[in-house]
């Protein structure tokens, strides 16, 4: 690799984007933390939103950095339901685990 | 290496760096502290393709109030402790790494195609001149949200009043629970009384992150 013409195209970002998302899906596979699993929820969305900004440039179309406003919005209302649920089932039952909460279990 | 290369690589090592410290940290605290600097990576990432109001947000938004709400609650339910080690589906691990290496090569595979993309947008561009002028990336946004996006823009006005009423509804206590309230008071006094006893230990509560009263299971 020549050191003075190494040019970042966009394919850099979205391999990037690809890696994080993937290490979100497999940590939602891993932990049963379900804080833990919000988190890598979060690391997806962000891949996504990566991956978006990088075509935006890539295309010249701001559209693309519009979305990701959306994408935030989303993630927050998500994280806001999703975090009172979570004290919701607390306030039940002890335990950080997503295996606690089996009550629908057929 | 020119400049743009340095820091792209930097922020990539952050930004992976800090998944997988979010993946692998036992706990909680530290995933959320590792989950703030995979989004400053990510931020870093959106200065360097001219995103500078998408870039701010994230900060803002993120690591401003997601990850401050994750850390309430973790602080709030008293869950820093580790997770146990014990697999309660055998196999879970081995198959969660193989489905997330199946994705990977899926997502590259995929990409190696030839995408139609549709027609290059009208809608505004991230750098040149717009009719004549040279905006801001903030205007160039703004121009696009508040015309071609509008409605969706409206729509997750609506959508943020729900997340709102929603959360308030899950934290209130729920109708079931209310005929429990009167027993559940007399508990809560008692174990208020009995802290009040034991004011000295609780500092050593604190320390292991446990809460000084035990809440009977409550079965419905």
């Amino acid at each position: 690799m020549s050191a003075a013409a190494l040019e970042i195209t966009p394919n850099y970002y979205l391999v990037v984007g690809a890696l994080l998302f993937t290490i979100g899906a497999v940590g939602l596979l891993l932990r049963r933390n379900v804080l833990v699993m919000f988190m890598c929820v979060e690391l997806m969305l962000n891949a996504a939103n990566v991956t978006f900004v990088t075509f935006s440039r890539a295309l010249n179309d701001i559209g693309g950095q519009v979305i990701v406003f959306f994408t935030l919005v989303v993630a927050a209302a998500e994280v806001a339901v999703g975090l009172a649920i979570i004290v919701a089932i607390f306030r039940r039952r002890r335990g950080a685990t997503a295996d606690d909460v089996h009550l629908l279990r057929g | 290496m020119t400049v743009e290369a340095l820091i792209f690589f930097v922020a990539a090592a952050l930004a992976l760096g800090g998944a997988a410290g979010v993946v692998l940290a036992r706990n909680p605290v530290h995933c959320a502290l590792l989950l703030v600097v995979t989004l400053v990576a990510v931020a870093i990432f959106f200065l360097l393709q001219e995103a500078q109001l998408v870039a701010a947000v994230q900060i803002i938004v993120y690591a401003g109030a997601i990850v401050v709400l994750f850390l309430f609650v973790i602080m709030l339910l008293g869950v820093d402790q580790e997770e146990s080690l014990k697999d309660p589906i055998p196999y879970q691990r081995p198959a969660a790494v193989a489905l997330g290496a199946i994705l990977l090569a899926e997502i590259f595979v995929l990409a190696g195609r030839t995408w139609a993309t549709g027609a290059s947008s009208t809608r505004g561009s991230v750098h040149g001149a717009v009719g004549g002028r040279d905006l801001g990336n903030v205007q160039r946004v703004a121009r696009v949200l508040f015309t071609d996006f509008l409605w969706a823009f409206e729509l997750t006005a609506v959508l943020l009043v729900i997340a709102v009423v929603g959360a308030v509804v899950l934290a209130r206590r729920s109708g079931q629970r209310a005929q429990l309230d009167e027993h559940e008071q007399a508990i809560e006094e008692q174990i208020t009384q009995a802290e009040l006893s034991e004011a000295s230990e609780d500092a050593a509560y604190l320390g292991d992150g446990e809460r000084p009263s035990e809440e009977p299971q409550v079965t419905p």
